[in-house]
């Protein structure tokens, strides 16, 4: 009972990261860019995350102020290294998987740099602690799956009808749509197409910044270079999964972060079982399997994604 | 003059790409609190300081090209394998598997067949994404990066469970050192450089000649080129896509193996040490062609070396090694659009050429 109960739980918590990466990259993605650096930006974010409380107060707890200022740093630093990807694959309309890569790599890369000459071996800072909410968490299992979390995870849950309602209902999302689907005629409507994708390349860097403070302030409370663990990645094949749809994106980052957490919690609760490493490989064998039955998924995706937009050439 | 501007293009935009490359990473350099001149003279000098240094950078050299070869080959078949970790890791086990069974065996029996069944572990690795990309249109880029995770896994659980060294009382997860009989000897004396290197420089050629010299290589590179003629003119785009990935992947197999049993001596965690990446960096740079990726690798191999002698003699982190080579991706692939824009050396030629043509 326990370990169900946990693992609800601690899915909800920790799917934040997850959904809001992959939110970000859905904007990238319904613009027309592929952008695997996703894990080389949430790196970076999550050693912003941990940088400026880490400094203010070392492990002790800082103000909710500093906190936020950590998440808001990474979530600007994620929107400049977005910048970056957009110089490369939009100004030199260079190849955006191999781009991403390198992004990547120098994403994991930077952070591990900064953060050994900054702060050195592993600290763990505090962090932001859960805030059960008086009354509602009393409630017997509801109240500890739903209320029993920081404060910032609602604010992050209501990013997922924010996020649709930007992409479906504001002038600049059927912008973003639009240059997605076919930059040409967006293009000759008057919309300037690089700009329309470098605006959605830094939300999603945002985004994926912030997703990656998050983990570090909210879930992990210290940092590696490898913290990101491969989030980066599933974030992108999520935005496939969720079939460039906000609200799917989000069922499918409560799935996938119920498979990981649901390992973890059974290396706890049954210590007797020997082949974790098996339970460990199964979020990710989950992603394969869900693109490769997935196939009509593609034909949904945005018609120009992953190819670069040049207003002199011909088709 | 019509030639020269051209050249001329060329050699200052490489120029320049390569002034923004020393640039950022002095900055990075600088941010860690390190003097910039001292960093970049000991990653430049140190390896050329003896011999016994020159072979650690050679050492590095042999995975990194014979990695790189393999992609060379997929990503000249228009499919991106980001796999070579896995397929490396996969390539390590099955042969460290097998070194104990064909033990008995004379050596030159018992080390093609470790290499052989290291590469066909590293081949089935590549295999996975090259069908899901044919028939199920997965996309490789992350089919092979979810099997990098998938693999690093299942190497964990080999070497903690089946295969740990039964002498090894601390329970560190590692095999047993390998048996003679299919271990690479070195070259000289002392140093580090053993007898893979020659695998990797055939199969530069090896790969040169499949690639430019046969019907197979002339059908991958024509489906790499343009997808829908090639399937147009009658070239099965979908088999050589799984044939490309099987190289590929047979490949990080094969330098899985060889670092093993030359260099390592046994199966330990950490021992694919991001050379998959590092490859993708060395086939960029040596322009997708063996005669490019060989000094290619060489090059990145005293980059790699300079994360030893980092942590050694300066504050500098080995981190920044890795940051390096993410930069030195993104600039490749800018820079081979700038080349390759026409209109850009038009305009280049009209500014500093167009007098003295007239």
């Amino acid at each position: 009972m326990d370990l169900i109960l946990n693992t609800l739980t601690l899915t909800i918590r920790f799917s934040v990261a997850l959904m809001i990466a992959s939110m970000g990259e859905m904007f990238n993605q319904k613009a027309g860019i592929f952008n695997l650096g996703c894990e080389g930006i949430m790196t970076m974010g999550a050693f912003l995350g941990l940088l400026i409380p880490f400094s203010y107060g070392g492990a002790g707890s800082v103000p909710f102020g500093i906190n936020l200022l950590g998440l808001l740093s990474g979530a600007a630093a994620g929107a400049l290294m977005g910048l970056l990807f957009g110089i490369i694959v939009i100004t030199f309309r260079a190849p955006q998987g191999i781009a991403g890569i390198g992004l990547q790599m120098f994403g994991v890369g930077l952070a591990g740099t900064l953060f050994r000459s900054y702060i050195g071996g592993s600290q763990s800072i505090t962090g932001i602690t859960a805030y059960p909410i008086p009354v509602l968490s009393k409630i017997p299992v509801v109240g500890q799956i739903l209320f029993t979390h920081n404060p910032i995870i609602y604010i992050c849950y209501a990013l997922v009808p924010l996020a649709w309602f930007i992409i479906y209902k504001t002038p600049w999302g059927m912008k973003v749509r639009a240059v997605g689907t076919h930059p040409r005629a967006a293009d000759s409507l008057g919309i300037n197409v690089s700009r329309v994708r470098y605006q959605s390349l830094a939300l999603g860097g945002a985004m994926a910044g912030f997703a990656g403070a998050f983990l570090t302030l909210c879930q992990a409370k210290m940092f590696t270079a490898e913290i990101i663990n491969g989030r980066g990645f599933i974030a992108v094949a999520l935005v496939y999964f969720g079939q460039w749809h906000p609200v799917k994106i989000f069922l499918g980052a409560l799935l996938f972060t119920f498979a990981q957490v649901l390992q973890t919690q059974i290396q706890i609760f049954v210590p007797s079982f020997q082949y974790y490493e098996f339970l460990t490989m199964l979020p990710y064998i989950l992603v394969i399997v869900v693109l490769a039955f997935n196939k009509e998924s593609n034909k949904l995706g945005p018609a120009a994604l992953g190819k670069p937009f040049n207003r002199e050439m011909r088709i | 003059m019509k030639i020269n501007h051209k050249i001329i293009f060329k050699v200052s935009v490489i120029l320049a790409a390569v002034l923004v490359a020393l640039l950022v990473g002095a900055i990075m350099i600088l941010a860690t609190g390190e003097s910039v001149f001292k960093t970049y003279s000991i990653i430049i000098t140190m390896p050329f300081s003896n011999f016994r240094t020159f072979s650690e950078v050679l050492v590095r050299m042999i995975p990194l090209t014979i990695i790189a070869l393999g992609i060379c080959v997929s990503s000249r078949c228009g499919i991106n394998n980001i796999g070579a970790e896995g397929q490396m890791a996969m390539g390590i086990i099955a042969t460290t598997a097998v070194a104990f069974v064909v033990a008995p065996l004379p050596r030159f029996i018992a080390i093609p067949i470790a290499v052989l069944v290291g590469a066909i572990a590293g081949g089935i690795w590549g295999f996975i994404p090259g069908i899901l990309k044919a028939k199920l249109d997965v996309s490789e880029l992350l089919s092979t990066v979810m099997l990098n995770y998938a693999a690093a896994q299942f190497y964990a659980f080999m070497i903690r469970v089946p295969l740990i060294d039964p002498n090894e009382k601390t329970g560190t997860p590692m095999s047993a050192r390998l048996p003679e009989s299919t271990v690479l000897h070195k070259l000289f004396k002392g140093a580090a450089v053993h007898q893979g290197i020659f695998l990797a420089l055939v199969l530069a050629l090896i790969v040169y000649i499949l690639l430019w010299k046969t019907s197979w290589g002339y059908k991958m590179r024509a489906s790499g080129a343009r997808q829908r003629a090639a399937k147009y003119g009658g070239i099965n785009v979908s088999k050589y896509l799984i044939i490309a990935m099987i190289i590929s992947g047979a490949c990080a197999g094969m330098a899985g193996s060889v670092e093993l049993m030359g260099n390592q001596g046994r199966a330990m965690e950490g021992i694919t040490g991001g050379y998959g990446f590092s490859g993708i960096v060395v086939a960029l740079f040596g322009g997708l062609h063996p005669a490019g990726i060989i000094p290619a690798a060489f090059f990145f191999g005293i980059l790699l070396y300079a994360q030893v002698n980092l942590q050694i003699l300066t504050s500098v982190p080995p981190n920044l090694v890795e940051a390096l080579q993410g930069l030195i991706i993104l600039i490749i692939v800018a820079v081979q659009m700038i080349l390759s824009n026409q209109y850009l050396e038009e305009k280049f030629r009209k500014k500093f050429f167009s007098k003295k043509e007239a």
